[in-house]
């Protein structure tokens, strides 16, 4: 008997593929695109029930293309919500009822709706969160700077950084695979830095736009989906979890090591969909290491072609595509020949350099230059990161910025 | 499941930060070993056929969940339960009871070591218990009992329990009361 196939297709008439098909198999054409412009194609592509807005520069035109899906019926449920933290409440909502989810925010924005961030891992909810980061006022900035990540970091959430266009599109629709596993179900955020990826045009290869995930199945939930007999957030109601006079400690412990659990739990799925946790670039024998996420990566990939081929020092580019989880062990391994690590930032406080120096603590005496630091809106030209080796190797400074 | 002890400043040991993950597709884990399904299913029924008080806790996918997987599950239970010689006490629907649940007769995720002390339970297995809870539960369970836990899970596994088994459907659990009934006769119960 001949085997037969069943194709499924998805409410927009989309023909339902695995994952892996649609990241690492289908056929591929290339655009030229905006960052914003990308989000609405992988979108498109997710299969997603709902969608809730707010403007905030610089993530609304990613929004704003979202609610064009939603007309073109590629997206179930869409509509703008009162403030960030209304969405932020709002799409859990959509998530809790079992709707796949999505939503964009950036900067002030961010923090507005911060309180919303540990209730969504808490609940287990594997929405997502496009993250357009603009850092944070007063003074009120509309450049690039990705502060609002700092306080990201501790919500529960997976944190994914893209460096490029073309890895935001791959990782909205690897973000919802990996956050869907039951033993993973909690939120990820993947994180751009905003203008330079939302508002600039690049080539991408994107899959035909006729094929898409397959849709979430909330009975697989780690917790029961809401339904008539089920109120969204049932569990909150149970004296022993949430009542001070009843309190259990030891449920507060155990659950709040649980989520942070369920981020450990999604390496294996986020290295099989991200290609690994890290990028390395460069030479692997190389004892000038960097190590970077999102644009302050790619800054320091072409500051490593320069110092390399203009100066004759071999370089090597650690660049991280999750922080949450955080690559420790890879870091660990990847620069077991570094005689100096520098750590690029485009943010006042050093974030990611803090993150390294807790994972290097104790473990290698390599020295740590959280250098150079940009932030409100500067930029960071590869010859500033050129200049920063230079001096600190005592070597004279060619490049002039 | 890894060394049983405090984690970092928490009392609560928790296995991921021990570096045991839930198992690969096809395998089980048994303590911080990837096993064969199989071994870990051997181990499982040994330790409820040597311990005091073996206890089978369903949950609410096994208990309420309408539809036809669930009432095969729900029997298959039954029928584990009576080969194993082992007690059922339910896990309720995670609803709030009042004036408060009977830790005797039913066993809380957020509490579940009240049902363990309670009735002395030295072996355990959860089924049909949503990921979260199980996992809430277990840790607590690791904790504060020296209850030997083991996770017969349809989905990914619990790295928590000592021993634990994935996508457990109803073909799986007739291997495990197939795999039981040997391990009795072996041990000449």
């Amino acid at each position: 008997m001949q085997k037969t196939e069943q194709v499924q297709y998805n409410r927009a008439g989309q023909r339902v593929v695995s994952p892996d098909y649609l990241l690492f198999e289908a056929p591929r054409e290339k655009q030229f695109m905006t960052g914003s412009e990308v989000v609405k194609e992988a979108v498109k592509r997710a299969s997603v029930d709902a969608s809730v807005s707010y403007p905030i520069t610089p993530q609304s035109e990613a929004a704003h293309l979202i609610g064009e899906l939603w007309v073109e019926g590629y997206v179930g449920v869409y509509f703008r919500g009162e403030s960030e933290f209304g969405v932020m409440s709002e799409v859990a909502g959509c998530s809790m009822a079992g709707g796949r989810t999505i939503t964009t925010t950036s900067g002030p924005g961010t923090l507005r709706a911060m309180e919303n961030f540990p209730m969504w891992a808490g609940s287990r909810l594997p929405l997502q969160l496009v993250l357009m980061a603009r850092g944070v006022n007063s003074p009120l900035t509309i450049q690039p700077d990705n502060l609002e990540i700092s306080f990201l970091l501790d919500t529960g959430c997976m944190i994914w950084h893209a460096e490029n266009a073309q890895e935001l599109f791959d990782m909205i629709l690897a973000g919802f695979a990996v956050a869907e596993q039951p033993d993973v179900h909690v939120p990820v955020i993947t994180a751009i830095d905003g203008f330079f990826i939302s508002h600039t045009r690049e080539a991408v290869m994107l899959p035909p736009d006729d094929i898409a995930l397959p849709p979430y199945n909330p009975y697989k939930s780690p917790m029961p989906p809401i339904d008539m007999e089920m109120a969204p957030g049932r569990f909150l109601r149970d004296p022993y979890v949430m009542k001070s006079n009843y309190i259990s400690y030891a449920s507060h412990t155990s659950w709040q090591f649980e989520v942070r659990s369920a981020i450990e739990r999604s390496r294996p799925y986020a290295k099989r969909y991200l290609k690994g946790l890290i990028e390395e670039f460069g030479n692997p024998e190389a004892e000038v290491v960097f190590i970077a996420s999102g644009t302050a990566g790619a800054q320091a990939k072409e500051a490593a072609i320069m110092l390399s081929e203009d100066e004759g020092i071999p370089t090597r580019v650690i660049r991280l595509k999750t922080l949450r989880p955080f690559p420790g062990e890879e870091i660990l391994q990847a620069i077991r020949n570094a005689k100096y690590i520098f750590i690029p930032e485009f943010n006042v406080i050093g974030w990611l350099e803090r993150e390294v120096r807790r994972v290097l603590y104790g473990k290698t005496n390599v020295p740590v230059v959280g250098s150079p630091r940009v932030a409100g809106g500067m930029t960071m030209p590869p010859e500033v990161i050129v200049k920063e080796v230079l001096q600190t190797l005592g070597k004279e400074v060619k490049h002039v910025v | 499941m890894a060394t049983l002890g405090p984690s970092g400043y928490s009392p609560y040991p928790v296995a991921v930060y021990e570096g045991v993950l839930t198992p690969p597709p096809g395998k089980a884990v048994l303590f911080n070993e990837v096993v064969d399904e199989e071994i870990a299913m051997r181990e499982a029924a040994k330790a409820m056929l040597t311990r005091e008080n073996p206890t089978i806790f369903p949950g609410p996918q096994v208990l309420y969940s309408w539809n036809e997987e669930a009432k095969e599950k729900a029997k298959l239970v039954r029928r584990i339960a009576e080969t194993l010689g082992a007690k059922i006490i339910p896990m309720y629907d995670y609803r709030p009871k009042y004036p408060k649940i009977d830790p005797e007769k039913e066993i809380n995720p957020n509490h579940p070591n009240l049902t363990i002390w309670h009735n002395k339970i030295k072996a355990c297995i959860f089924v049909g218990v949503h990921c979260h809870y199980a996992n809430v539960a277990l840790k607590i369970i690791r904790a504060e009992t020296d209850c030997f836990t083991i996770a017969l899970c349809g989905n990914a596994g619990h790295e928590d329990a000592m021993i634990t088994l994935r996508d457990q459907h109803t073909e799986e659990l007739e291997k495990f009361i197939r795999v039981a009934e040997e391990v009795k006769k072996e041990l000449g119960k």
